[in-house]
């Protein structure tokens, strides 16, 4: 095998390809050409690193350099300098925000400091392309192990012994689950890999399946043997155009090296696996519909039980797992269930991954021990609310999940004190808010979400999230009545009882969570018609503050509506009859001279004068 | 043979039945609306509603979808499901208030008020059409289009469907488009012209305390406790 002195690993993730990362590599690769480097420096496309935010992302190996932000215009100077004089290039590396001077090296980075990668070890490391270099970092051991030395039952004791938890969001345990299912005497069996992430702000799965396929196929392949399954699905949304190539890729190469198909590693085991592609429904990730919606049929939940363990896939015993427990059953068999055990709390085990993103200054994919308090992830790893603002809240679990406030920051994260916070633990999508995030709003916003999500069969989901949605609509524009919050929660708890599915089920958190932790801002929306955060446009009035304005005729000139009346050094007034609130002058004033909440005792006694 | 207890009683089912088959053999009624016998159960309309399991870990459950099972403990008449089945009449109510099937069961379970927007939307998308013209008239000419607020039930394409032999099957097993309620401003209040206004045990227990669901607000009972 050829031996390289450098390797320039360029992010091939989602995030970083839509940063034109492809572009990057392809001009590292000619510049490396071009410099006679060939035969020293290999450009090697990985999944994602998870800072998202800093992307395209460069990794170079062996010094562990972490170049940001690059553009296609920096790689001449970067090669030069780097691989040629061995001066690493500051001007491309990463400044914390409240620093100066630029950390050059990726463990030094804060956001990567505190993470405990096992599920996504591989991430930024390998090219999820080539199931050889997968093989190099200990792949297909655990199912090597699985296939030649366990028996089934030692497989789901071992999974069972390591307290894994569905990490889809409900935290089943998975071995019980596939005991259940080893148990039922029909066949065939089937297993299925649900990769229908539909979270708004959530990319977990994506990321693991664009950057460690194999360790998904691994998993699968162990299950397969622990319950007697010949036939498994993949089931990923048509929106993740890049997890589905990879996928296709890391199946055909498994099938190649007998890792998959008939006849696996000679052991007489067979197992095959299909790709399934979902048309974008947030309910097809209810495994009930996600089997629906793979046997062809519209995906609408159904009654449970029967569970799909006893009768899933065209009526037959089904185990359906996350993309992220799949990934995670590998390391369990490789490093044994007592290592798992260790990491985590009493009743969470083992690690899970979050994406972390909203109003936060590192916003990207982290992989963390269970147990870790909010606290640590919002300002140790993202480093804390940008522009200096005040953390107000911190949205988990998707749509359906709750807010939790700055009182619940210390909270440790596992699936129990979530849920009795009044959210829970979801697929791991994570959001952050700051002072300047209206709570009404962002019901609004999830109840949107969900009553467009709903799949319509539940009187109590369908119309549930949309009369919620509507009454919190109706607050927003400033007619809201006091009964409303009455029959908000009333309506609330409703939806919760009656729903079949874990939607419906979880529908109402969003409205039960805000209103329990910020209901003085839904009251302030009522009874005062105003909006604290300045957000709900019927409630807001932007204006000025002549003690501020110093003439500049910036907010006038950025003005589409011509609204703003003033000359040069003089104070400016906003025309409330043209405004359209679009916030433009807010955004273009240096001088914090428009504001949209004044006290309004304030603008009395000014209005008197 | 499945024996389990239902309102404190030991019942016994058949393989196979659901909780709503044990509790009508056994004279218990529970109120239905997308269920029909000669269709498979939908469990869309939440009405059937019952409570599992024992306090403090019980949930509610359609009974028309979920399967009778050795040792299952289930109420059918809680101050709770009350409540939500209040709840899913009004708002369906809010979706259909020209049907009379819905009206009847508005007064029936005394639903006084409904605090939404009425949409006269005449469907509230029980899908007994949808199942009558798959599983009777084995025509499939129609089914489900869009999810959530926006679904609708209607042919492929909004076309005049190939399979349909306009049969009216669908029309005749209808609870909201075709039987209109006559009462007074049905179209847009509730119209509880048929309501009876009792006092009901529910204020005195946490349950129901008489099998015939009707004979819940004679008052008998709660008047008895008052003496």
């Amino acid at each position: 095998m050829k031996k390289y002195r450098t390797h320039l690993l360029v992010c091939a993730g989602t995030g970083c390809v839509s940063c034109n990362s492809f572009k990057i590599k392809e001009a590292l690769e000619q510049e490396v050409q071009k410099r006679n480097l060939q035969n020293e420096v290999l450009v090697i496309a990985t999944g994602c690193n998870g800072f998202c935010e800093r992307g395209p992302i460069l990794l170079v190996q062996p010094e562990g350099i972490f170049y940001q932000q690059l553009k296609v215009e920096d790689v001449p100077r970067l090669v030069e300098e780097h691989l040629l004089k061995g001066r690493p290039v500051k001007k491309l590396m990463y400044i914390p925000p409240s620093e100066k001077e630029p950390i050059p090296k990726m463990k030094d980075i804060e956001f990567f400091k505190h993470q405990r990668l096992i599920v996504l070890r591989n991430r930024g490391r390998i090219d999820p392309e080539k199931v050889e270099e997968y093989i190099a970092f200990d792949g297909y051991e655990a199912m090597a192990k699985a296939l030649t030395k366990m028996t089934p039952e030692e497989i789901i004791s071992e999974i069972s012994a390591s307290g894994l938890r569905g990490r889809g969001g409900a935290g089943f345990p998975t071995g019980k689950k596939w005991d259940v299912c080893r148990k039922e005497k029909k066949t065939p069996k089937y297993l299925i890999c649900n990769g229908d992430e539909g979270d708004p702000g959530a990319f977990m799965d994506r990321s693991l399946l664009e950057a460690d396929p194999h360790a998904v196929l691994e998993g699968m392949v162990i299950g397969a043997k622990a319950i007697g399954a010949e036939k498994g699905f993949i089931y990923i949304r048509h929106e993740y155009p890049l997890a589905l190539q990879r996928m296709e890729i890391a199946i055909l190469q498994a099938k190649e090296y007998g890792l998959l198909g008939k006849n696996i590693l000679d052991t007489g085991f067979n197992f095959d696996i299909e790709v399934v592609q979902g048309a974008g429904a947030f309910v097809s990730g209810e495994e009930t519909a996600l089997i629906a919606s793979v046997e062809g049929r519209i995906a609408t939940p159904r009654q449970r039980p029967p569970y799909p363990a006893q009768k899933g896939y065209m009526g037959m015993p089904t185990v359906i797992n996350n993309v992220e427990t799949w990934g995670t059953v590998p390391n369990i068999i490789r490093r044994g269930a007592a290592w798992f055990a260790g990491l985590g709390t009493e009743t969470s085990k083992g690690t899970k991954i979050f994406s972390l993103v909203g109003k936060i200054n590192n916003t990207g994919l982290v992989e963390v021990p269970m147990g870790i308090t909010l606290r640590d992830i919002v300002y140790g790893i993202g480093g804390g609310i940008p522009d200096g603002r005040k953390f107000k809240a911190v949205q988990i679990g998707g749509p359906s999940g709750g807010c939790l406030p700055s009182s619940k920051l210390d909270l440790p994260i596992d699936y129990e004190s979530l849920t009795a916070a009044g959210s829970m633990m979801g697929s791991g999508g994570m959001i952050v808010m700051d002072e300047k995030t209206c709570m009404v709003d962002i019901a609004k916003y999830f109840l949107n979400f969900l009553r467009d999500e709903s799949c319509g069969k539940c009187v109590s989901c369908r119309e549930g999230t949309q009369r919620m949605w509507e009454i919190v609509k109706r607050i927003t524009e400033g007619k809201g009545k006091q009964s409303d919050l009455a029959l908000l929660e009333e309506l609330a708890t409703a939806t919760m009882d009656a729903s079949m599915c874990g939607l419906g089920q979880t529908a109402a958190n969003p409205v039960l969570s805000t209103l329990r932790y910020f209901k003085r801002e839904f009251e302030i929306h009522i009874k005062e018609k105003r909006c604290p955060a300045g957000v709900c446009l019927a409630l807001i009035q932007y204006e000025v503050i002549p003690d501020r304005c110093t003439g500049c005729l910036a907010c006038k000139t950025s003005c589409p509506q011509d609204a703003i009346r003033g000359t040069l050094k003089d104070v400016h007034l906003i025309d409330q009859e043209k405004c359209i609130k679009c916030g433009a002058c807010y955004e273009a004033c240096k001088f914090e001279a428009i504001e949209t909440e004044r006290d309004p005792a304030i603008r009395i006694v000014e209005r008197a004068r | 043979m499945i024996t389990f207890k239902m309102n404190n009683l030991d019942v016994t089912a058949e393989d196979g039945w659901t909780i709503l088959d044990t509790a009508r053999f056994f004279g218990l009624e529970i109120p239905t609306l997308c269920y029909n016998e000669g269709l498979t159960p939908w469990g869309g309309c939440r009405l059937c509603l019952v409570e599992i399991g024992e306090a403090p870990k019980t949930k509610l459950v359609t009974a028309c979808t979920y399967p009778a099972q050795e040792g299952l403990v289930v109420h059918t008449d809680t101050k709770r499901v009350i409540k939500t089945r209040r709840m899913m009449i009004e708002l369906m109510l809010s979706t259909a208030p020209m049907s009379k099937e819905i009206q009847d069961l508005a007064s029936k379970f005394g639903v006084t008020q409904q605090r939404f927007e009425p949409r006269n939307e005449e469907c509230v998308y029980c899908g007994l059409c949808i199942r009558m013209c798959d599983e009777q008239m084995d025509a499939r000419a129609i089914g489900f289009q869009n999810r959530g607020f926006k679904r609708k039930i209607g042919t492929p394409f909004n076309i005049q469907s190939e399979e349909c032999r306009l049969c009216g099957a669908c029309m005749y097993i209808c609870p909201a488009c075709s039987a209109r309620c006559g009462g007074p401003n049905a179209d847009t209040d509730i119209c509880n012209a048929c309501l009876t206004m009792e006092p009901t045990c529910l204020d005195e227990y946490d349950e129901l305390q008489c099998w015939m669901y009707d004979a819940g607000r004679c008052g008998t009972c709660v008047q008895e406790k008052g003496k």
